[in-house]
C-alpha cells in the first residue's frame, strides 16, 4: 500500500480525491432526504407577518396564497389591513426597499374595526356566515345572525353581501385593559430647543 | 447588625418626607358620595352584588371577584348604592370605567364582622380565604391581589418572607407613619403571614435608615412580641430600594431571575400596608375598606397623611386640606417618580392610592424640552435593573421591537431613574412605557392572528372535505345511473326484439326512438306527468294560500305564485312536446309500415291525453286504408304524405330558428329523418316502377 502511495503519487491523490468525494457526497445525499424542508419557508415566513385578515383586499383568496405571491415576486405593498408596519416588516425579511402601501387596493385604517349585525333587521339569510372567512358569524336560516366579536379580524367581507345591509363595521372599543403611554412627542422639526429665549414657553413663566 | 447588599445603579433625589410627618395621622370626614371602581387591582375587574338602590353596611361585599386573580370589593360606609355607571377613574389615561357610587347615610354602621384570635392554630387556607374575601391587593402601588402571593406554587420552598417598609420614592410617608403607629399590627401580620407560608426561617422587615422612628417603634413592638424570626433590617436609603426584586437582592443578596418571581428564589415580599390589612381581616374580620395615604405639596395648607375610605372623592380631601386651585402645578397620584398626573380631581381613592400629590409650579416644574442623547452613560450608571436606557432609547426611537426586547426591556421597572439623572432632560422613562405598551399590543395581535390563520386553515379543510363528500355523492348517483342504463338497454334489447317477431308494436318505433334518451318513454311520460301534476297542484295551493294571506305576506306569495304559474307552464310545454314528439315518430312508422296489425292502443300508457290518442286513432285509419291499396299505390300515397310533412316540419323548424327556441334540435333531427325515409321511398318507388 505504502509502496503504491509512494510509487504513483497522482494515482493515490486520485483515488483519495475520489474517495473522500463519494464518502462527503453520500453524506450530503442522506441529509438532504433526512433533513428536507416541508413547502417553502419562505411562504411561511412571510405568512406570518401578514395580518391574517383573510379579507382578499390583495387579490388574493386570504393571507398564505399572497405570502406564495409575495414569493413568487409581487408586490409588497398590497395589505390595506397590515399598512405600512407589515410592509416594512415584510422588506426587513426579504431585503428590499420598503415601498408605501398601493392604494389601489385600500387605505390604511386609523381604527381597528369590527362587523355587528343590526339584529333586528337580519332575515337569517345566511349570506354573511358564508362569505366570513373565519367562521365569525354565528346563526343559521330564518335565525337571527350575530359576529363573535373576538374572533372578527374587521375584513368587511361579510358587508357586501348583506341583502337588507343590516351589517356595519364598527371601530373597537378601547379599554383600559388595553390602553398604552404613546410615545412622548418629538419637536416637529427635528431640532431641540437650545437657546434660553426657547424657554419662554415653561409654564413659571405664565403662572 | 444583619449584612444587606447593595443594588446597581440607584439615585438620591430629594426625599421631601418631612412636610408630611409633622402632624399625626389625621383623617377627613365622611364624604357624601363614594365612589368605588370596579377594577382596583391588576386582573379582571369584580362583579358586582348590589343593585341601584340597595341599602348596604359598612363592611358589606358589594362586588366578588371575577376568577383567581380579581379581588372582591366591599362598601366602605354604610348608605345606599345610588348608582351603578362609569365615572372617571384615577388610571394614566384618563379614562373612565363602571364604578359603584355609595350615597353614605352618615352613621358609618359596619356589618356583622367574624374575628378570629387564634389564627396560630388556624388552619393556612381558611385564613387564604379571609384574605382573599377580605378582597386586599397591594397596597404599595401595584395593587396585584395579595392571596395570590401569599399561595405560592407548591414546588416551591419558602424560606425567607420580606415586609418591605422601604418606601423608597420622595413625599410618600404613608408607609412610615402606618409602622409608626401600628407597628404592633405590622408585627402580628408578620407573624401571621409567617404562619400562613409554612414558618419560613427568617422574615425581614426591611425599612430605609431615613425612617428612625419607624424602625424604633417596630423594634419596640418586636420585643414585646418576642418572636426570634422576624427582624427589623434597616438599610442605606437610595430610590428604588423598594422595587420588590431590589428589595429582595438587598436583604437576601439573591437575585430574581428575568421573568420569575422572587418566589422562584425562595421569597415572598408583601408590602408592610398589605401586611396590616391581612393582619385585620382575620384577626377582626375586616374586609380592606380604607387606607393610609399621604397628602402632600405646596398647594395644600395641611400636608399630612390621612386614613381615607377607599372611594373617597380626591377633590373632597384636598379640600379639607386647605387646597390652593391657583397654586397647583398638576395633581399626582402616586409619588413624583412612579405617580401619574391626573386629569381631574374628581376621581376617587383606590386600594393603590399612597399619595396625592399636589405641587406647585416651583416645587414641580414642568420638565425642560428634550435634547439629543450625548452617549454619557449616566442611565446605564443609574438602572437599578442593569438595562441599557440608551440603547433602549434609540430602540424605542426607532420602534425595532425586537431590539428591544433582545435589550431585556421587560426588565424595565419604569423608576424613571434613568430620565432623573438625563443631562438632555429626556423622558426616557416615556418611552419604555409606550415600548412596553406596544409590544403587549403586538403580542395581542400575533396571537390574534394565530387563531385567525388556525380557524381560517380550519374553514378551508372543511369546506374542501365537504366538496370531496358532494364530489364522492355525485360519482356514486353517476355510477349507478350508468348501471341502470345499461340494464334498461339489456331489457330493451330482449323486448325490443319479441315485438317484431310476434308483432309489428306501432310504439316499438317510438321507443326505438326515445332510446337515444335514458328512460323508456311510458318512464319518460309519466314522469313529465306527474311533474305536471304536482306543479299544477303546487299552483292550486299557492294560489289558495295567497287568497288567505294579506299584507306584506301577500306580495311574497304572489311571486312564488307566478313561479308556479310558470313552471306548471313548462311542465305542460314539455309534456307536450314529448307527446308531440312521440306522436310524429308513431305517426311515421305507422305510415311506412307494410304490416296491417297497428291495433295496440292499449299499450298506450293509459293516462295519455287526447292529442295522442286521436293521433294514434288517425294512424290507425290511414293504415287501414294503405291496406286496400296497390303496392304502388299505398307507396306513391306515403311519398305524398312524407313529403308535405317534410315541407311542414322545414316550416317549423325555420320559425323554431327565428324564435330561437330550444328544441330547435329535436325539429332538425326530426326533419333529416324524414328526409331521409323520404329518399328511401323515392328510391323504393322508383325500383318497383323500373320493376314494373
Amino acid at each position: 500500500m505504502i509502496e503504491l502511495i509512494s510509487q504513483h503519487p497522482i494515482v493515490a491523490a486520485l483515488i483519495a480525491m475520489v474517495g473522500l468525494s463519494l464518502i462527503f457526497g453520500a453524506v450530503l445525499g442522506f441529509a438532504a432526504v433526512k433533513f428536507k424542508v416541508e413547502g417553502d419557508p419562505i411562504v411561511e415566513q412571510i405568512d406570518a407577518l401578514l395580518p391574517q385578515t383573510q379579507c382578499g383586499q390583495c387579490g388574493h383568496p386570504g393571507c398564505k396564497p399572497y405570502a406564495q405571491g409575495i414569493a413568487n415576486g409581487e408586490p409588497i405593498n398590497k395589505c390595506p389591513p397590515g399598512g405600512q408596519v407589515t410592509i416594512n416588516a415584510i422588506a426587513d425579511l426579504l431585503d428590499v426597499e420598503a415601498p408605501t402601501l398601493d392604494e389601489e387596493h385600500g387605505e390604511e385604517s386609523e381604527v381597528q374595526t369590527v362587523a355587528y349585525i343590526r339584529e333586528d333587521e337580519c332575515i337569517g339569510c345566511t349570506k354573511c356566515i358564508q362569505a366570513c372567512p373565519m367562521d365569525a358569524i354565528l346563526g343559521a336560516a330564518k335565525q337571527m345572525h350575530t359576529v363573535i366579536i373576538d374572533e372578527c379580524t374587521g375584513c368587511d367581507l361579510c358587508v357586501e353581501p348583506c341583502p337588507v345591509d343590516c351589517i356595519d363595521m364598527v371601530p373597537v372599543e378601547s379599554t383600559l385593559g388595553d390602553w398604552k403611554w404613546d410615545l412622548p412627542p418629538r419637536s416637529e422639526n427635528g431640532t431641540t430647543d437650545i437657546i434660553a429665549s426657547d424657554k419662554v414657553q415653561l409654564p413659571e413663566a405664565h403662572s | 447588625m444583619r449584612k444587606t447588599w447593595d443594588i446597581h445603579g440607584g439615585i438620591h433625589p430629594a426625599e421631601n418626607k418631612t412636610q408630611s410627618l409633622q402632624s399625626p395621622l389625621g383623617s377627613v370626614p365622611l364624604a357624601p358620595e363614594l365612589v368605588l371602581p370596579l377594577n382596583q387591582h391588576i386582573g379582571k375587574p369584580a362583579l358586582p352584588l348590589v343593585a341601584e338602590g340597595e341599602q348596604v353596611l359598612k363592611g358589606q361585599l358589594i362586588a366578588r371577584a371575577d376568577g383567581p386573580i380579581s379581588a372582591n370589593l366591599h362598601a366602605p360606609t354604610s348608605g345606599i348604592i345610588q348608582s351603578i355607571e362609569d365615572r372617571a377613574l384615577p388610571h394614566p389615561s384618563g379614562g373612565s370605567g363602571p364604578c359603584i357610587i355609595i350615597a353614605s347615610d352618615g352613621n358609618d354602621t359596619w356589618t356583622e364582622l367574624e374575628p378570629c384570635a387564634d389564627f396560630e392554630s388556624a388552619d393556612r387556607n381558611l385564613l387564604l380565604d379571609k384574605i382573599r374575601a377580605a378582597g386586599i391587593a397591594g397596597m404599595g402601588g401595584a395593587g396585584f391581589p395579595t392571596a395570590i402571593k401569599l399561595n405560592p406554587r407548591g414546588n416551591l420552598t419558602i424560606d425567607t418572607l420580606i415586609l418591605n417598609g422601604t418606601e423608597c420614592e420622595p413625599y410618600i410617608t404613608a408607609d412610615d407613619i402606618l409602622m409608626q403607629t401600628r407597628a404592633d399590627e405590622v408585627i402580628a401580620g408578620a407573624m401571621l403571614l409567617r404562619h400562613m407560608l409554612g414558618n419560613p426561617e427568617q422574615v425581614l422587615i426591611g425599612v430605609e435608615d431615613n425612617k428612625p422612628d419607624a424602625i424604633k417603634a417596630l423594634n419596640d413592638a418586636l420585643a414585646t412580641a418576642d418572636n426570634k424570626a422576624i427582624e427589623v433590617v434597616p438599610f442605606p436609603t437610595k430610590y428604588p430600594s423598594g422595587g420588590e426584586k431590589q428589595l429582595v437582592q438587598i436583604l437576601t443578596g439573591r437575585e430574581v431571575p428575568a421573568g420569575k418571581l422572587p418566589a422562584d428564589v425562595g421569597v415572598v415580599c408583601q408590602n408592610v400596608g398589605s401586611t396590616v390589612a391581612a393582619y385585620r381581616a382575620v384577626r377582626f374580620g375586616e374586609p380592606l375598606v380604607s387606607r393610609i395615604t399621604t397628602v402632600v405639596g405646596e398647594a395644600l395648607e395641611t400636608q399630612r397623611n390621612i386614613e381615607v375610605p377607599l372611594g373617597t372623592p380626591i377633590g373632597h380631601v384636598l379640600q379639607h386640606h386647605g387646597f390652593n386651585a391657583s397654586k397647583v402645578a398638576r395633581l399626582i397620584m402616586g409619588g413624583p417618580m412612579m405617580g401619574f398626573t391626573l386629569e381631574t380631581a374628581n376621581v376617587p381613592v383606590v386600594k393603590t392610592t399612597n399619595c396625592i400629590l399636589a405641587p406647585s409650579a416651583k416645587e414641580m416644574p414642568e420638565p425642560p424640552p428634550a435634547q439629543a442623547c450625548i452617549r454619557c452613560g449616566m442611565c446605564a450608571e443609574v438602572c437599578p435593573a442593569n438595562l441599557l436606557p440608551q440603547q433602549l432609547f434609540w430602540y424605542s426611537m426607532a420602534e425595532d421591537l425586537e431590539k428591544l426586547e433582545a435589550h431585556n426591556i421587560a426588565d424595565c421597572i419604569e423608576c424613571g431613574a434613568c430620565s432623573y439623572v438625563c443631562p438632555s432632560n429626556i423622558p426616557l422613562v416615556q418611552y419604555y412605557r409606550a415600548s412596553k405598551g406596544t409590544i403587549r399590543q403586538h403580542a395581542i395581535d400575533k396571537e390574534k392572528s394565530d387563531r385567525s390563520r388556525a380557524r381560517f386553515e380550519f374553514r378551508q379543510v372543511r369546506m374542501e372535505k365537504a366538496e370531496a363528500e358532494k364530489e364522492a355523492k355525485r360519482k356514486a348517483r353517476k355510477l349507478a345511473a350508468e348501471a341502470a342504463k345499461k340494464k334498461m338497454a339489456a331489457k330493451q334489447a330482449a323486448g325490443v326484439d319479441k315485438p317484431k317477431v310476434e308483432k309489428a308494436d306501432v310504439l316499438a318505433s317510438a321507443i326505438a326512438q326515445a332510446k337515444s334518451q335514458d328512460l323508456s318513454p311510458e318512464d319518460q311520460l309519466a314522469k313529465l306527468e306527474r311533474a305536471a301534476n304536482s306543479a299544477r297542484s303546487r299552483l292550486e295551493k299557492t294560489h289558495a294560500r295567497a287568497a288567505a294571506a294579506e299584507g306584506e305576506k301577500k306580495d311574497a306569495i304572489l311571486a312564488r305564485v307566478k313561479d308556479a304559474e310558470l313552471k306548471v307552464q313548462d311542465t305542460e310545454r314539455k309534456l307536450a312536446k314529448f307527446i308531440e314528439q312521440t306522436q310524429s315518430a308513431s305517426a311515421a312508422e305507422a305510415s311506412t309500415d307494410k304490416q296491417e296489425d297497428v291495433e295496440s292502443p292499449e299499450k298506450q300508457p293509459a293516462a295519455e291525453p287526447d292529442a295522442a290518442s286521436a293521433a294514434i286513432e288517425k294512424a290507425k285509419v290511414k293504415a287501414a286504408a294503405q291496406a286496400s291499396m296497390t303496392p304502388a299505390e299505398k307507396l306513391q300515397q306515403q311519398l305524398d304524405s312524407l313529403k308535405t310533412r317534410v315541407e311542414k316540419a322545414r316550416a317549423r323548424l325555420e320559425k323554431a330558428e327565428a324564435d330561437n327556441d330550444e328544441n330547435v334540435e329535436a325539429f332538425r333531427t326530426g326533419l333529416e329523418k324524414m328526409q331521409a325515409k323520404y329518399e328511401k321511398l323515392t328510391l323504393e318507388q322508383t325500383n318497383s316502377q323500373n320493376d314494373g
